[in-house]
């Protein structure tokens, strides 16, 4: 009964203001042990890894663990800088990605555009169904879709190209179709998602608008490009701006599944997550694996930040924080 | 008025359902070539390859899938205990979370939200994660790891938050507050029944991470009772990724099993397949309520 009149009193403002962090946990306990799960568990999985970034500073050894290794300054740094990676997975991680954002917004958006001026309900049905597919499906299951297409004896694409008399293509061992082939896969299993998306934008505009328009004469090309992607515009800027603060974020399940460690392609496909999972997994170069891993939480947490920044500007409550 | 727009511009119309469809046509295709090479006749696919339409007809890679399919009915039963498990524990502790986020009396609701935030803006790398992991929380080959490591999403938790925000009114809260209700029934009998549909989109979200997840099993388990479904496809399929050169190599130690990758990724990926399309409504508005906070 006290407590509840404790309540009362408390919500006027001024009050609220004085109080100590112990009387607040003590009168709200209920509440924060609510939230104790929650708390334990990102403490465990997420706080005591992130102290362990420490790594990238050490020579770290199984035995005396993450925190009693014995430092060796910035060795690991100098080592990943000399070793030619990290220019390759630098440019390789920002330039897929920024590929990827950008084919994948212009279809997002293509495909809902033309999404809302067909009118038979059941096509929109069946065509929203078909693209939303892939994104039910892991990129171990897009693998066999690619091997199923392109493996070299018997994929539908070389028994095609054999048939009519050309050579078949091994894209197992030539770096440059996986420029081609890896945006068009992203694409592919992000489409309906994007398109979703941008549909709910589409179907938000006022209607009048469209309405007046069309007394005015003007036609469906017209309304598009006057009405609907200027009234979109803001939604693309910050949906793509949040998207480029993730840009040094690398696709890993998607490279790894579709091409796993093949030294051959690793000039053209090799990005920072893969380097950093190969690192750790395949050679135990645990310097290596911790400094490129650190290297790249800063610089996205750098450019997060920024876009972050970027966003507030441009419109405020879209912004992340 | 639809009519109108029917009628205005005929080629445009035509224009969008060509491209649509076109589209449509090719996010399936796969899905068809799948199916129709995994019904192929072996020899004739060793023969000529792959085609849209199955090469002959024949069941024999399911056949052989399912006279030994212990492997499979075990690692059915690890990813529908592991995503049944990890999605009920998710959507109850993250709901907890977002409510107590919500409650105005809790003074430190923006801190504890940043200090979920926070975890999305920097990470230690996967280094230490994962001999934090093994070394320290001794999670190597239990089936825990693989209910923990995916079970949040912050994002879900902070869209749960702003349903909450938007679908159970404070002075709701206050009156059962009045009547005697304590902080967690309130929780437990009219928040969480109120908050259904936007559990429904979420849970199923999280039941396809975990579905999905080959990664945890890759990284934390050797031992085949821990292989969920995902993770078993990945290796069977994992001898195929290789260059020419070496598949020829290979084929001279032994035969490749060209439909039986294929039946083996129809009966992983088929429930999925199968059963999600007619659960497309949760999922769009997952994405529209997640849209609507950005």
């Amino acid at each position: 009964m006290s407590s509840k009149i404790e309540q009362v009193v408390v919500r006027t403002p001024k009050k609220a203001k004085r109080i100590s962090p112990l009387q607040e946990l003590r009168k709200n306990w209920v509440l924060y042990a609510m939230f104790v799960p929650i708390a334990v568990f990102f403490i465990i999985f997420a706080y005591i890894p992130m102290t362990g970034v420490i790594m990238a500073f050490k020579e770290f050894n199984y035995r005396d663990g993450i925190f009693m290794s014995p430092w060796n300054g910035l060795e690991n740094f100098e080592y990943f800088f000399q070793s030619g990676k990290a220019w390759i997975v630098t440019r390789n991680t920002m330039l897929y990605n920024l590929v990827f954002l950008g084919a994948y917004t212009f279809f997002s958006i293509l495909v809902a555009v033309l999404i809302s001026e067909t009118y038979n309900r059941f096509f929109k049905k069946a065509a929203q169904t078909f693209m939303f597919l892939p994104y039910f499906i892991s990129w171990v299951t897009v693998s066999a879709f690619v091997y199923n297409f392109l493996n070299y004896e018997f994929g539908i694409v070389n028994v095609f190209l054999r048939n009519i008399g050309l050579e078949a293509i091994d894209i197992y061992s030539t770096g440059g179709y996986w420029y081609l082939l890896l945006p068009l896969l992203y694409v592919w299993k992000w489409v309906g998602f994007g398109s979703v998306l941008y549909l709910a934008a589409i179907v938000g505009i006022d209607q009048e608008i469209y309405e007046a328009a069309t007394i005015d004469g003007a036609s469906r090309f017209q309304k598009i490009m006057r009405i609907t992607l200027p009234l979109l515009k803001p939604t693309v800027v910050v949906l793509v701006l949040l998207g480029l603060g993730r840009i040094m974020r690398g696709e890993f399940d998607m490279f790894y599944q579709l091409i796993g460690n093949n030294g051959g392609l690793m000039n053209a496909t090799d990005i920072i997550d893969t380097l950093v999972f190969r690192s750790l997994m395949g050679t135990q170069d645990f310097g290596m694996a911790s400094s490129v891993g650190l290297y790249q939480s800063v610089l996205t947490l750098i450019i997060i930040l920024f876009a972050n920044y970027l966003v507030r500007r441009y419109d405020k409550d879209n912004a992340l924080f | 008025m639809e009519k109108n727009k029917l009628n205005s511009a005929p080629v445009f119309q035509a224009f969008s359902y060509t491209v649509v469809a076109l589209i449509a046509i090719l996010c399936l295709l796969p899905f068809i070539v799948l199916i129709s090479g995994s019904i192929s006749d072996e020899g004739q696919v060793l023969a000529k390859g792959y085609s849209f339409l199955p090469r002959g007809f024949s069941l024999d890679a399911y056949a052989f899938i399912f006279r030994n399919p212990g492997d499979i009915l075990s690692a059915y039963r690890v990813s529908m205990t592991v995503a049944v498990v990890g999605t009920v524990l998710s959507l109850l502790i993250s709901t907890m979370a977002a409510y107590v986020m919500y409650r105005k009396e809790v003074k430190y609701r923006n801190q504890l939200a940043f200090f979920l935030f926070f975890t999305t803006l920097f990470n230690g790398g996967l280094a230490p994660y994962f001999i934090w992991i093994n070394s320290y929380l001794h999670l190597k080959n239990t089936l825990a790891v693989l209910i923990l490591l995916p079970m949040f999403n912050v994002m879900y938790v902070l869209i749960l938050r702003s349903f909450i925000q938007g679908s159970v009114p404070e002075p709701l809260v206050e009156s059962a507050k009045i009547d005697g209700a304590g902080d967690f029934r309130i929780f437990w009998q009219m928040v969480l029944p109120l908050c259904k549909p936007a559990l429904a989109s979420i849970g199923l979200f999280t039941i396809l991470a975990y579905w999905n997840d080959w990664w945890t099993p890759m990284m934390f388990t050797d031992k085949e009772q821990y292989v969920p479904l995902q993770y078993l496809l990945y290796k069977m399929l994992s001898s195929m990724n290789m260059s020419a050169a070496m598949a020829q190599h290979m084929s001279s130690l032994d035969t490749p099993k060209e439909t039986f990758k294929l039946a083996m990724t129809v009966i992983a990926t088929g429930p999925i397949v199968i059963l999600f399309p007619f659960l497309q409504q949760y999922f769009v508005k997952g994405i529209t309520i997640g849209a609507v906070k950005g």
